[in-house]
């Protein structure tokens, strides 16, 4: 692979500006609203669920339980235990995944049309009256611990922790959402019923839906599959802001290559910013191989495989941060470079080549992220948690093509934060240590 | 990009059990240029997108000895240029035009790829087929560019534990076969690739008769081909493109035992590999029952055999499963693998592991798990019509591994046609412990000793 493979961070923002995408809001006869693509030219839905909140609604003492719920949906509900239900689900040839973040549970689903409705009935059992059977806990929290333990010596993890720790506290985005050896350990099946009853309520739903499928059929399905679900759940968690105090920690760990992770403040969505961050961002370090990083760091100095940064958006905390692996003997070389680069970039701007390559990039690449009713349903659902009108997709490159070499001058200037650049360092890198 | 961070059990296997299929016979256009090139257009008219994609029937087992990561270096070089499209700017014009760009190399093949509205095929094309015959290369650009995959190295392999036992597995696997040699090379060998030897890779592979032309997306396949007439077309093939004729593996008489031990092996874990057949051209039966053994064996983590057995009644295990890939120029393996429940260990699982594939033997093939898993793959035939990208890397993989387009099309009726009988007969076979290898990974200070 010539090219290092960008973490899809961003994908919130995914949404097709094609004429043939026709989003239709649907609202069930019983009051739920789901946003629709019908799709009939193949013979299968997919179904995206969202509940706001995911394991940062893990109670103080309980981390952890938020993502154990999650993962033991799917071993077994009503009258069928953990094999009982897998069997089900590969009789009924149906593709069902349950899975949370900080800001959301989420559940995937790709059904045939012969079989919709017998999928739903299975669906809704593991929604509603999941067993969580002690034999599956213990099982599935075995398989949690052997994560946590793989984690505490992974460079990436370490970093990932390390920087979330340093940046947040003791606000859930914090700390792991898989909890410690210790909190994993301790959670019973209560605490399992109190997590999803905190995460799965109604009031914080969103349903996407692509497919072989109208909307009437649609509105009495999620009536069906969701209807019975709890009205409230707990309340969320307030905002957050990252603490970026700028200088450099490291983490010491024995490993042939440091990793690097850096980051300052971000621009929310909201922002009259965002736009313009948006493509600065792309132009210093997006997924393309001409960013500015990607040529100073990878492509004169050979410093790195790959180098991209990103605005990441969450729904607690914004931030802009960027991520790479380099030789424990170059990275000090790395990070005097990509200081360099936004410090350069903060006082001088772009060029307005550079803003018109990014610009036909971000529009021209628009349509290409419709690819498969899956990835558009996962695209439509993201943009109901992130408030986007359902006709945004019309929209969006309109607000790329309004941004001016002066927005992004501007916002280099009055957003980028080099004195605030803060970097998590894992590894043995030669002649850096911590600064603070 | 593999990460270990989401579960252990990815990365000690070849790969997961998949259960592939290939797209309807009726979306799919097929032809030959005059210059040997080959073409295959698989039409998908729902969103105005494309992908372009040239794969090379040149992989890192045709390497010279001595010489490994070669494939994989020019394939980054190629992004360097031509006079037509000099410094790097193939990757920029894609991007100037919303596209996406990317390469990848592996033991059999080195494919490059776009995807971009579907209005802009002809920009690409050109493009790539001027790259298939007029790279240049300056020194520079090949000294930093080798710092680069140095670091490509360092960032996959050598930071990860699991990713450098697996190298020490498949070196131990062959005992002649190319496949025992890492693609992305042995980082000696790396340092001192040259110009000179990518340059002599690129003119021995990179011709139109040695590579494969797959058109997916809405396209019309008349005027992809008279695109394909316009730009490969006019290219002249290579006399000199050498056989496939990789040295074959002597009989392999003895079992392979490997312990390794590291300070960052978090969670021991037990794997085996077996020496097993692959798809050959029009004969794919031995491998359709092998991906059903793997799918019986491991493939779903609640109803598989071994899941079952050791996750679940004996709980003697976290997790653990099989994998079997099919699609190969030469034989590939059949692997499983077990991480021990703590406290238990590694000796136990295998033996627990041995158990199960003793009483798949010795009981046959459970009916119903069996009609679940046909089940599964009839119902694949219309998921992976969804995504005609895995489609096009279906007949990109296939043809440089042998196959012909009857195979990959006869594919979904093979896999179809497998009996219970057959996986057993293809078990029997190739679950031979003379001609596989077993790993134990272990934590550097808390190692056992091998049997």
């Amino acid at each position: 692979m010539i090219r290092f493979l960008f973490a899809a961070v961003f994908s919130a923002l995914a949404l097709p500006a094609l004429a043939e995408v026709k989003i239709a809001e649907v609202t069930s006869p019983g009051g739920i609203k789901a946003w629709l693509v019908e799709e009939h030219g193949i013979p299968f839905t997919a179904l995206e669920l969202r509940f706001r909140g995911g394991t940062s609604l893990d109670a103080p003492d309980r981390r952890g339980a938020v993502m154990l719920m999650a993962a033991l949906l799917e071993e077994g509900a009503d009258g069928l235990d953990s094999k009982g239900f897998a069997e089900r689900r590969e009789e009924l040839a149906a593709r069902i995944g349950f899975d949370a973040n900080a800001d959301a549970v989420t559940v995937s689903v790709q059904m045939l049309t012969e079989n919709r409705d017998e999928v739903v009935k299975l669906l809704k059992s593991a929604l509603i009256n999941p067993r969580f059977d002690q034999d599956a806990i213990d099982r599935v929290k075995g398989q949690i611990q052997s994560i946590i333990q793989s984690q505490a010596t992974s460079p990436d993890d370490i970093g990932r922790e390390a920087m979330d720790a340093a940046l947040y506290g003791d606000h859930p985005y914090g700390s792991s959402d898989l909890g410690t050896a210790e909190s994993a350990a301790a959670l019973t099946r209560d605490d399992l019923l109190a997590a999803k009853a905190a995460t799965m309520a109604r009031d914080r739903l969103y349903v996407s839906v692509v497919g072989d499928i109208t909307g009437e059929e649609l509105g009495k399905l999620i009536d069906g599959l969701l209807g019975d679900l709890p009205a409230t759940g707990t309340p969320l968690p307030g905002p957050v802001t990252p603490a970026f105090a700028g200088g450099v920690t490291v983490v010491p760990f024995d490993t042939p290559q440091s990793v690097i992770l850096f980051g300052q403040p971000g621009v929310p969505w909201q922002d009259p910013d965002y736009y313009p961050a948006y493509v600065l961002n792309q132009i210093l370090g997006g997924g393309g191989f001409t960013a500015r990083l990607m040529t100073e760091v990878r492509e004169k100095r050979g410093l790195t495989y790959g180098v991209s940064t990103d605005l990441v958006n969450m729904d607690l905390a914004d931030s802009w941060q960027g991520s790479l692996a380099s030789s424990n003997e170059k990275a000090a070389e790395a990070v005097t470079v990509i200081r360099e680069v936004w410090a350069d970039v903060a006082a001088n701007g772009v060029t307005a080549e550079e803003l018109e390559a990014a610009k036909t990039y971000m529009t021209g690449s628009y349509p290409l992220r419709f690819d498969g009713n899956d990835n558009i349903a996962r695209i439509l659902v993201g943009m109901q948690m992130d408030g986007f009108p359902i006709d945004y997709p019309a929209h969006r490159n309109e607000k790329i093509e309004a941004v001016t070499l002066e927005d992004v001058k501007r916002v280099a200037r009055e957003r980028m934060k080099p004195d605030q650049l803060t970097f998590t360092i894992v590894g043995r890198p030669a002649g850096l240590g911590s600064t603070n | 990009m593999l990460r270990l961070s989401c579960g252990l059990a990815l990365g000690l296997l070849a790969a997961p059990a998949a259960l592939s299929s290939a797209a309807f016979a009726d979306e799919v256009t097929t032809f030959t240029l005059d210059n040997g090139m080959q073409a295959v257009v698989i039409e998908d008219h729902r969103a105005p997108v494309v992908t372009h994609m040239v794969w090379y029937r040149a992989g890192s087992a045709d390497e010279r000895r001595g010489t490994s990561g070669i494939a994989h270096f020019l394939e980054h070089l190629m992004f360097k240029g031509t006079d037509a499209v000099p410094d790097g700017q193939f990757s920029q014009i894609v991007e100037a035009q919303g596209g996406y760009d990317n390469a990848f190399t592996s033991s059999d093949q080195t494919a490059y790829f776009q995807r971009l509205a579907a209005d802009r095929l002809e920009l690409v094309m050109r493009m790539e087929a001027d790259r298939m015959r007029n790279l240049t290369l300056t020194e520079e650009d090949v000294a930093t560019e080798r710092e680069v995959i140095l670091e490509e190295r360092a960032q996959r392999i050598d930071s990860s534990p699991e990713a450098l036992f697996s190298e020490q597995m498949d070196a131990a696997q062959y005992l002649n076969h190319p496949y025992g040699t890492p693609n992305i090379g042995w980082r000696a060998e790396m340092a001192a690739l040259s110009r000179q030897d990518a340059l002599d890779w690129y003119g021995l592979y990179y011709a139109p008769n040695n590579a494969i032309l797959i058109v997916a997306g809405d396209v019309d396949p008349a005027e992809v081909k008279a695109l394909a007439e316009k730009y490969y077309a006019p290219l002249a093939p290579s006399a000199g493109v050498p056989e496939r004729a990789r040295p074959a593996e002597p009989p392999q008489l003895a079992e392979r035992r490997l312990s390794f031990s590291d300070p960052n092996i978090a969670q021991p874990y037990v794997t085996r590999r077996y020496l097993a057949p692959e798809r050959d051209a029009g004969a794919q039966e031995e491998a359709a029952a092998l991906v059903f053994l793997a799918a019986l064996l491991g493939g779903n983590a609640q109803t598989s055999l071994l899941s079952r057995a050791l996750t679940f009644e004996q709980k003697i295990a976290v997790s653990a499963g099989a994998g079997y890939d099919a699609t190969s120029l030469d034989d590939t393996t059949f692997g499983l693998y077990a991480v021990p429940a703590p406290g238990v260990s590694l000796s136990t699982v295998e033996a627990a592991m041995d158990k199960v594939l003793d009483d798949l033997l010795k009981n046959g093939v459970d009916p119903a798990q069996f009609a679940r898993l046909k089940t599964q793959m009839k119902a694949e035939l219309i998921y992976r019509r969804d995504n005609v990208g895995d489609l096009a890397e279906d007949y990109g993989a296939a043809l440089t591994s042998g196959l012909t387009i009857a195979d990959v099309e006869a594919w979904p009726d093979v896999l179809q046609k497998v009996t219970a009988e057959d996986v057993i007969t293809v078990a029997r076979k190739v679950l031979d412990r003379r001609h596989a290898v077993t790993g134990w990974a272990m934590r550097t200070g808390a190692e056992e000793k091998l049997p």
